[in-house]
């Protein structure tokens, strides 16, 4: 095993095929969070309609934030993909730009779902509550937590170019892994907004 | 591995055309499965099926024109990895529903 790794962390070994093979990596690993992902939409599936005489999703859920959150989200993934581009072209001071745009609008996601955590605390709708409630907390604070760790490694990158001067091949390789991630977890917030928030208003 | 010619595994550069043809599919495909639920236009049984669709077609628009997914041999092992991933998901939420729901059905729960 290790001495499989070590050639691709040396300096200037990072030839396309290390880079490809790492990314491919990377896209494995992303599957097996899908697949986190999809055992807690199913369980938010058996689990949504058990209310223990607690709030539905009616009561709590507001969709004008869920909007909001989406559009931020949805946005953020196009300015990460003009940072990729920018990237590609060996433009640090661009690239550095929409990362600080796209990490603005993941804290500003973050912040929207905290607020909207908090509210729902403070009215004593905890996962404690019910069922539904539980499973409402663990599935969307699960992607949160991912979308939290994703900005921690923006701000990493950003470092990494920065103190570069130029961005090189092993940046570009961590980009295109992050961007992976960033992108992933929009798709996440899809099947969020369509399967929890919107399918417990109807 | 035998495909020495892998280069661009999964790290398609894209292009702003095909950001922003992602992007704007997206924002129609959002406003509609919103639109549907907030302007009540249809029961909910309807409304259900209408926004899984819509939410369908989004996670393919969000695979191709962000992620850069295509069918070219230099993606194979990322649609491969994909695709399983796609059929433990539908065994994993399609068991689970049908099961309790069988369980529920029989010990008169609901």
């Amino acid at each position: 095993m290790l001495q499989k790794t070590i050639p691709l962390d040396l300096p200037g070994s990072h030839d396309d095929h290390g880079a490809s093979n790492t990314v491919l990596g990377f896209w494995v690993y992303l599957m097996t969070d899908c697949i986190i992902f999809a055992s807690l939409f199913a369980v938010f599936a058996v689990m949504g309609h058990q209310f223990a005489g607690g709030p539905t999703g009616k009561d709590v859920f507001e969709l004008p934030l869920v909007m909001l959150e989406t559009a931020i989200l949805l946005v953020s993934s196009i300015t990460f993909g003009f940072g990729m581009l920018a990237a590609h072209k060996g433009k640090s001071t661009a690239l550095l730009a929409w990362l600080g745009v796209t990490f603005l609008l993941g804290v500003v996601f973050i912040g929207l779902e905290i607020h909207e955590f908090s509210t729902l605390l403070a009215q004593g709708y905890g996962p404690d509550r019910s069922a539904f409630l539980s499973a409402f907390f663990t599935l969307v604070a699960t992607h949160g937590l991912h979308v939290a760790v994703g900005l921690i490694w923006m701000v990493v990158l950003a470092v990494q170019v920065i103190g570069n001067k130029k961005i090189t091949q092993r940046d570009l390789t961590r980009l295109t892994c992050l961007s992976l991630f960033w992108h992933f977890l929009d798709i996440v917030w899809i099947c969020v907004f369509t399967f929890v928030y919107l399918t417990s208003v109807v | 591995m035998a495909n020495a010619h892998s280069i661009d595994t999964g790290a398609g550069h894209g292009s702003v055309r095909s950001y922003v043809i992602g992007f704007v599919l997206s924002v129609v495909l959002t406003a509609a499965a919103f639109g549907l639920v907030m302007q009540q236009v249809f029961g909910p049984t309807e409304s259900i099926i209408a926004i899984a669709m819509l939410a369908f077609i989004q996670i393919l628009v969000h695979l191709v024109f962000f992620l850069h997914m295509n069918t070219s041999s230099s993606q194979r092992w990322n649609l491969l990895s994909l695709a399983s991933a796609v059929l433990v998901a539908v065994i994993l939420i399609g068991g689970t529903l049908w099961v309790l729901h069988n369980v529920g059905a029989h010990m008169m729960s609901r």
